[in-house]
């Protein structure tokens, strides 16, 4: 057998890998080594105070009691010093780089689908260039999945209630594995699929490859066949609101509250639009809950950002509580 | 040992013929007893039942991950059993394992007391149990259930097919099982003690069930009403888990391990009782740094409240409370820590002797160990999202949940076998379950880690090749491990025939329950007790005894 066929040690394929592996093996060290050292005391202090024809009676003599101080206060401070570093990492994971590619995902008992904006679908494999920063956005059609990429230290489950974010950036060519962390049902172990990463050029290719056009494109045509664009017509007299330069604004709500219109707002404004009512407007928009698919949810997104928006979209990863009323 | 005196030193009791297995006969002397001990042992059958089941699961499972493809049972099998797995192993034998069995049994003795506080609604709590135990044995004959033993919305309220209400209906009565005892024990530790046997005098086993109790008592009522609304909204299709009627799933998961964290230490608690028992015992000495022991199982108790969410780091909550939660699960570890070095200074200028329960002491406080340390790993928010939900998590909480308090619970059951039947167990085959269990152990589970940090996530019906040699090892630690485990079943049996006649304090070890006859009386003392000692202190005992024996 091949070493190659027996890993021990999974694969660094993004840039956050060899910082999720730094502490891991910073970790294994300290608590391997004081792990040892309880061992070997443990050990030693067995054998040499054993007992004994001589030895029938544990002697007077104790530790002294400084060490209680001791080994409450030093864990402590170690302690304290992963703390910080877990949570340094986590907030680096969620924070995404502005000029992310954007990738829709939708996780399906039991298969994964992949959207791409330029509107190339597939499903259980992702194609991703090298070096270039990938946000995903999340989403469910049925019961909770996990989309876990091993080699590039991620995962984020994903719900059937509204959006999640995550990130990476690959850091080399290759398949690497697609897994699905959470519990399913029936074919849980075979949610699992390939990321593709390429070379630029090869990506670019890849691209040019058919598709039926761009997904705010097929965005679009949904946004006709739904009827959308009876009451949004963009004209500000409309029935509806202007849908122009809404993602990533502000908007003022009936009850003069305001809100940050990004993925899970739009996600919910069509799904169950009587939740959030934007002022001025009265409750007159149908829902569309069970109407739409999970991919057609993410088409109208993806047509929505591109209408435009405030400059920087919500800090996707900070997610967002759902408020459902 | 056996050929020195102070082994042999006994406190004189006069000998008693009737004890409480022979005051009477009969198969109702039992159904219907009031007294703790029958009780204790009539859990100790049913879990052990429990066990043997469980274990059985958790052997196919290994033998199916033996090879990458999911060939030897199906998927939906495959689901069903290490569902049932983790149902039963938690709610039907490790939850109810040393409190249940354990704490009825010894601790009204402990405490120098005739019975619990309110013997009959003791038999109640084990009608509940078997209630519980007899409906998730009907689900499996009808087909069993393929959640996960936690059970995750909205895949159980509106996507699984099998028997998701009468799994979790079985689970909401055990829980009241569990209430009762909790109970039943809180009010006992603090109205039936015996004269002298002030708070700091106490066993620190004692200790520890209270801290138990009192986690008992108020997470299993959350429990109860998660899984009812569970019910409730799988039945009626109210909205309140399902995000499709209006619902929060991540509600559910708040729900759910705002109980199932504390549930951990209502399984690990008891065991660090166990071990300080143990540990005394073996070393003739006072735990060192008594009343850190004492109050660390309080401080478990009370920070294993705040730290639930500690399960949900990728499930999307907000960053800022998963921070919060990552924070205080760092300080829960602060306790564990502090027992563990306790024990290991106790070792120091002590009379160890490597008899088989302090063997399977040695053997909890390393594996609780790495279990602890590994726990660390998983507070550290930005390796989590790795390392969550992958074998990683699976061999964390069986050096918890089985290295710890598995290995305890056998601790318990060889240290307090000749307290509980008068015999004592043969020393060379307990030794050796106590070495096959620790080696098995390790085989079966410190592969998982590698299996984990390389990615292969939990509950995989099939799997990548690349991950098959680490799998192999661990199904074949898991072969060793359930020979370990069997053994004991043999020769304990075995024992109650052939064993050697136990005598009152076979240990030379102090405690109230090492001064009454083996098996003790129906009424645990012939004269109430009068406590005049501090817990394991040695030399006062060596007085009392040096009394006894000039008479
Ligand atoms: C019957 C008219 C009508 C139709 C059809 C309709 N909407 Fe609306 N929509 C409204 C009104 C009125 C509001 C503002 C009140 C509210 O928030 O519900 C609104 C609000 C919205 C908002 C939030 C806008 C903001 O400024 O915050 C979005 C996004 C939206 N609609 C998208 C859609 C999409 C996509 C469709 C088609 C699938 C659709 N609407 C169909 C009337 C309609
Ligand atoms: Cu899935
Ligand atoms: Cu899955």
């Amino acid at each position: 057998m091949l070493i190659s066929d027996f890993p021990l040690f999974p694969e660094q394929g993004s840039t956050v890998a060899g910082q999720v592996d730094a502490l891991f093996i910073v970790l294994s060290v300290i608590t391997g080594s004081v792990s040892i050292l309880i061992f070997l005391l443990i050990f030693i202090l067995a054998i040499k105070y054993r007992r004994t024809p001589q030895n029938q009676l544990a002697q007077d003599q104790e530790p002294p009691q400084m060490l209680e101080a001791g080994w409450i206060g030093i864990p402590f401070v170690i302690f304290m010093g992963m703390f910080v570093w877990g949570a340094w990492l986590y907030f680096r994971l969620a924070r995404i780089p502005d000029n992310a590619l954007d990738v829709y995902a939708t996780g399906k008992q039991w298969m994964w689908k992949f959207q791409h904006s330029t509107g190339q679908r597939e499903i259980n494999t992702l194609h991703v260039p090298v070096g270039r920063p990938v946000r995903i956005t999340l989403a469910s059609e049925d019961v909770i999945h996990s989309l876990f990429f091993p080699s590039f230290r991620i995962k984020a489950d994903v719900l059937p209630s509204r959006y999640r974010t995550m990130w990476f950036q690959a850091t080399r060519t290759g398949r690497f594995h697609i897994f699905c962390a959470e519990y399913c049902g029936t074919q849980h172990s075979g949610m699992i699929g390939w990321v593709e990463v390429m070379e630029p050029t090869d990506y670019q290719k890849w691209l040019a490859g058919g598709s039926e056009g761009s997904l705010a494109s097929q965005g679009e045509k949904l946004f006709q066949t739904h009827a959308c664009n009876t009451c949004h017509t963009n004209d500000a007299t409309a029935r509806g609101p202007v849908l122009v330069g809404l993602y990533g604004s502000d908007v003022t709500l009936g009850d003069n509250s305001v809100v940050k219109a990004d993925d899970n707002y739009i996600r919910e404004s069509i799904l169950n639009p009587q939740a959030k009512l934007v002022k001025g407007f009265g409750p007159i928009m149908p829902t569309f809950q069970g109407q739409v698919s999970e991919d057609d949810l993410l088409k109208l997104l993806a047509y929505i950002k591109s209408l435009g928006g405030a400059p920087a979209p919500s800090p996707a990863g900070t997610p967002q509580k759902e408020q459902r009323r | 040992m056996s050929s020195v005196t102070l082994h042999d030193v006994r406190f004189i009791e006069p000998e008693r013929t009737r004890n409480y297995l022979n005051v009477d006969y009969g198969v109702f002397s039992w159904l219907l007893t009031k007294d703790h001990k029958r009780i204790g042992i009539l859990y100790m059958f049913s879990i052990s039942l429990m066990f043997i089941l469980g274990g059985f699961f958790a052997m196919m499972m290994r033998l199916e991950l033996l090879t990458p493809e999911g060939d030897l049972l199906t998927s939906d099998t495959y689901n069903k059993f290490f569902t049932l797995h983790g149902i039963i192993m938690i709610f039907f034998f490790l939850i109810p394992s040393i409190p249940a069995v354990m704490g009825n049994f010894i601790l009204p003795i402990q405490l120098g007391a005739k019975d619990l506080a309110f013997p009959k609604i003791n038999l109640l709590s084990w009608y509940l149990y078997m209630i519980g135990a007899f409906v998730g044995l009907y689900v499996i004959i009808t087909g069993g259930v393929d959640t996960g033993w936690t059970f995750y919305t909205p895949f159980s309220t509106q996507y699984s097919n099998t028997h998701v209400f009468g799994t979790t209906f079985g689970a909401f009565i055990v829980g009241f099982s569990s209430i009762l005892t909790g109970l039943n024990f809180l009010v006992t530790i603090h109205r039936m003690r015996a004269p002298g046997l002030t708070w700091y005098r106490l066993p620190l086993f004692v200790w520890a069930i209270y801290a138990t109790s009192v986690v008992q008592l108020l997470a299993t009522p959350v429990l109860a009403i998660t899984l009812f609304l569970l019910m409730f909204e799988r039945v009626v299709h109210v909205g309140i888990f399902d995000p499709a009627l209006g619902g929060d799933p991540l509600l559910y998961q708040h729900m759910f391990w705002f109980y199932s964290h504390p549930a951990v230490y209502i399984m690990i608690l008891p065991a660090m009782g166990v071990a300080s028992e143990v540990v005394a015992a073996f070393t003739r000495k006072k735990i060192f740094g008594y009343k850190f022991v004492a109050f660390s199982s309080l401080a478990i108790a009370f920070l294993g409240f705040l730290v639930w969410a500690h399960h949900m780091f990728v499930a999307g909550i907000s960053i800022y409370s998963a921070m919060i939660f990552s924070f205080l699960s760092y300080f829960v570890a602060v306790p564990s820590a502090i027992k563990v070095f306790n024990w290991t200074a106790t070792l120091y200028k002590a009379s160890v002797a490597w008899m088989t329960p302090m063997l399977y002491i040695l053997g909890f406080i390393g594996l609780f160990t790495i279990g602890g340390v590994t726990g660390l790993f998983l507070a550290a928010l930005g390796l989590d999202v790795h390392v969550t939900d992958t074998y990683f998590v699976v061999a964390h909480f069986h050096y918890i949940m089985v290295g710890g308090a598995v290995m305890a619970y056998f601790a318990a059951l060889h240290y307090w076998w000749p307290k509980i039947t008068g015999r004592m167990y043969p020393e060379w085959w307990a030794r050796l379950s106590a070495l096959l269990v620790f080696v098995g152990f390790n085989l079966t589970f410190l592969p998982q880690f590698v299996l984990g940090y390389l990615g292969m996530p939990r509950r995989y019906h099939a799997y990548a090749p690349e991950f098959q040699v680490l799998n192999v090892m661990s199904t074949a630690g898991a072969s060793i491990l359930a020979v370990g485990y069997a053994l004991p079943l043999f020769y304990l049996i075995w024992s109650l025939r052939f064993g050697h006649k136990a005598g009152v304090n076979p240990w030379g070890a102090v405690g109230l329950e090492w001064t009454t006859s083996s098996p003790p009386p129906k009424e645990n003392f012939h004269e109430t007790p009068v406590v005049t000692w501090d817990a394991y202190d040695y030399p006062a005992m060596l007085k009392a005894m040096g009394e006894t024996q000039n008479v």
